[in-house]
């Protein structure tokens, strides 16, 4: 047995069933071991595919994601995606080749010091130096991504140990592993303050974040919540922790959250934040957010306790576990009940409006996903890119479950959608798969598209496209006095710039799959439709308003309990 | 943690001690973080201890509570970190050495002397129009010392850094 089988063994030992990657010189003893085991390869198009496929499958299925690159520019095209991954606290475990060691520090050829540019973007990471220490280095890999805060590791490993005898026991002793995470029992003083302070809450609002679904905690979520009668609001990674229907439940928060659940969040007099970090796309300025507000601040990395803004009781633990415990001790507070029908009348007097159509037929994006809603039935893995579609899909779909949303949100990766559709379909294949992208974004992995057609993934790709990187020309239309500076992208056709490229429907067609364009609001059913029925990937791209906005908008740096609403006058 | 809210941004050098494991890249694990998060170092001192497989990093920092706390917090999550102990209001003990090369004529050498007596610093070197001095002790002594040779043209420094022990048995 050699280094290469050692490492594959010990992927199997993990449980992996599916890794994403690419050969090269330095991985080469890797791949000619890889079919040897029972583990079945993703051959991607590009490594930046191979590390966000992986945070497709680690988001769809809380299992760690698992991705390949060779040594040089095969790890630091896997870089932006390990960053994706570090932002969101996705567990991915990347390998690396390394060129030999008595060729490291040489300048050899495709020698770049991967643990050294990844370092400001990874949990962990190892350069293995010495082959008796790869089990323990593989275990203790996936030990860290998944545990505690979940995130990516790195473990690069120079070719001449994946070529080297492997004499050695391949038995880890776990209880060396190392990982930091907080005592399995959360301090008991923190839990007694946090269930008096939310005892006397006549307006607590919950505030709930991407750790929700990390720490699988949703039932307790909603026990919690009934029990107590709390408001619930969630950030743009919370979103499938709560069921959006529910009684109780508010609406997203932060830059483009709806305005009744940034009422709700900040004018509570206590807010228990589980999960979530008070990212500044949620609290605009942090010295004007919600300054009354008495913070209960629940989270596994004490860091962030904190971090943005002291709490005035921190509770450090694993979610689940913390909404166990605090969940015998609180009570319904009698004056609660008219928060609740507060917060249900700012929702009833400023609604997310998904938009009538214009006489013209001409698209409405909110429509568009409003119409992928109820085809769905919000049962579908939505993965979005980066953009306005992203914030409209956010707003508009209800995904029915956990882990059926799948976004990048603290790097806002464009380029995030297609091959994080495509990982999560391994990890969920049976599933509606559905993809809503922007035209800048799609073609930022569009490579990509070949690996859903020869495998056999039926992502199913909603195009919106207003020809623009339409997020910045927002940004430049409202504070830029409309100087839409390099944001066209030619891909409409218009008087002023009647070529398009790339044809979309054509590309799709040149890769091997369908796709459609629509111009007319009367064919999105019937679009969609089609696409779903269609037994492999499709496209349908809709062409819509090219000027249209994300409402209500808080601007960066601005006041969250003032968000800007749609300007009147504006055709709803 | 309470207590810390509503700390105003008075900052104030601050002692941490860093124990890490002897692990390659652990050194830029930890000065990585503080670069990227923003934090000052003042100065950074490491070195092996009693255990073969255990390293001290003693850091100062000019933080105020909020930034402290945070410093320890984000350094602890290192996966090499073992501890990280606050010093600041602990009694410890504490060193640092200068070495400093002095212009220094015939003529201001007794005062150099007996400066160095005071301070119980050590002449090591001597050379025709300059010596190299020797001092050890905390920071603000050897701060002191430096202040008082400002009058002397001071060529060339080199500190190592604070280093310190908790008194007691208080673990560092
Ligand atoms: C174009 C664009 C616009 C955006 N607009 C918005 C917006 O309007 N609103 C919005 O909310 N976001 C928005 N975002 C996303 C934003 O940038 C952040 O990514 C997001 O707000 C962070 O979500 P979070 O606070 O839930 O934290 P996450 O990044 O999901 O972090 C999870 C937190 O949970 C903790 N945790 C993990 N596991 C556990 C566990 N087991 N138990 C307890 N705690 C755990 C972690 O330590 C961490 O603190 C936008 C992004 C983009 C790209
Ligand atoms: C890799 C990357 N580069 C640049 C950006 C900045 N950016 C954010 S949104 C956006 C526009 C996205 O355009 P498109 O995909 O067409 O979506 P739209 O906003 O038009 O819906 C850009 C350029 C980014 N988020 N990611
Ligand atoms: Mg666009």
């Amino acid at each position: 047995m050699n280094g290469a089988e050692v490492v594959l063994e010990c992927l199997r030992r993990e449980g992996v069933e599916v890794v994403f990657g690419y050969p090269g010189g330095a991985v080469i003893p890797l791949y000619d071991a890889l079919h040897k085991v029972d583990i079945r390869h993703i051959l991607v198009r590009h490594e930046q595919g191979a590390a966000l496929m992986a945070g497709g499958y680690a988001r769809a299925s809380g299992q760690v994601g698992v991705c390949i690159a060779t040594s040089g520019p095969g790890v630091t095209n896997l870089v932006t995606g390990i960053a994706d991954a570090y932002m969101d606290s996705i567990p991915i475990v990347c390998l690396t080749g390394q060129v030999p060691r008595p060729l490291i520090g040489k300048d050899s050829f495709q020698e770049i010091d991967a643990t050294g540019i990844t370092l400001p973007v990874v949990k962990h990471s190892y350069l293995v130096r010495d082959l008796a220490e790869l089990p323990q280095v593989i275990a203790e890999a996936f030990h860290i991504a998944r545990t505690g805060r979940p995130g990516p590791v790195l473990v690069d490993i120079p070719k001449d140990v994946q070529l080297e005898a492997f004499q050695g026991s391949l038995e880890v002793d776990r209880a060396t592993l190392r990982s930091k995470q907080p005592a399995a029992e959360p301090d008991g003083a923190s839990l007694a303050a946090a269930a008096e302070l939310l005892n006397q809450a006549v307006r607590p609002t919950l505030y709930v974040g991407g750790g929700a679904l990390a720490s699988g905690a949703t039932a307790e979520l909603l026990a919690f919540a009934e029990a107590a009668d709390i408001p619930v609001t969630w950030t743009l990674m919370g979103k499938g922790a709560f069921p959006e229907d529910h009684r109780l439940a508010v609406g997203m928060i932060g830059m483009h959250g709806a305005a009744y659940a940034n009422y709700a969040l900040t004018r509570c007099d206590v807010m228990l934040t589980v999960g979530a970090r008070f990212d500044d796309r949620v609290t605009g300025k942090l010295a004007t957010f919600a300054p009354e507000a008495k913070v209960i601040h629940i989270d596994v990395d004490r860091a962030e306790l904190g971090k943005n803004r002291w709490p005035l009781v921190g509770v450090e633990g694993d979610l689940k576990t913390v909404l166990q415990r605090l969940l015998p001790r609180v009570q319904r507070h009698p004056e609660r009940a008219a928060w609740v029908t507060q917060v249900q009348d700012w929702k009833a007097q400023h609604p997310l409006v998904p938009h009538r159509v214009k006489e013209t037929g001409e698209i409405r994006p909110q429509h568009l996903l409003e119409q992928l809603n109820r085809l769905t039935g919000g049962q579908a893995i939505v993965s979005t890119d980066v953009g306005q579609h992203q914030m409209w899909a956010a707003q508009f779909y209800r995904p029915a479950e956990p882990r059926l949303w799948l976004t990048s949100g603290g790097a806002g990766t464009m380029g995030f959608g297609l091959p994080a559709a495509i990982g999560a379909w391994f990890a969920r294949p049976g599933r509606a798969n559905w993809l809503v992208t922007g035209d800048g974004s799609l073609q930022m992995n569009i490579q990509e598209l070949a690996v859903a057609v020869l495998e056999r993934v039926p992502v199913k790709v909603l195009l919106i496209n207003n020809g623009y990187l339409g997020m910045v020309r927002q940004w430049q239309e409202l504070f830029h006095g409309r100087n839409y500076s390099e944001t066209w992208l030619s891909t409409v056709a218009t008087p002023e710039s009647p070529r398009i490229s790339p044809d979309f429907v054509k590309l799709f067609e040149a890769y091997g799959a369908v796709g459609r364009r629509v111009f007319d609001d009367a064919d999105v059913e019937e679009a969609m439709a089609w696409a779903a029925a269609v037994d492999g990937p499709a496209l349908v791209e809709f062409v819509v308003h090219d000027e249209e906005n994300v409402w209500p908008m808080v601007p960066a740096g601005g006041d969250t309990a003032a968000p800007i609403l749609e300007p009147e006058g504006v055709d709803a | 943690m309470s207590s810390l809210n509503g700390s105003g941004p008075r900052t104030r050098s601050h002692t941490i001690s860093v124990e890490v494991e002897n692990r390659p890249g652990v050194l830029t694990r930890v000065a990585g973080l503080f670069a990227r998060r923003g934090y000052n170092i003042e100065s950074l001192a490491v070195s092996t201890t009693e255990r073969p497989d255990t390293s001290r990093m003693t850091i100062v920092v000019d933080a105020d509570d909020a930034v402290l706390s945070q410093i320890c917090r984000q350094v602890g999550k290192l996966i090499d970190v073992k501890a990280v102990n606050d010093n600041t209001d602990v009694a410890v003990v504490a060193r640092e050495l200068a070495l400093l090369k002095v212009a220094c004529g015939s003529a201001d050498r007794p005062e150099l002397i007996q400066f160095c007596d005071v301070f119980r610093a050590r002449i090591v070197d001597l050379a025709e129009g300059e010596m190299i001095i020797e001092v050890t002790g905390n920071r603000p002594k050897i701060d002191a010392f430096i202040k008082l040779l400002d009058k002397f043209a001071i060529i060339e420094m080199a500190r190592t850094g604070e280093i310190l022990l908790a008194r007691g048995l208080q673990d560092t």
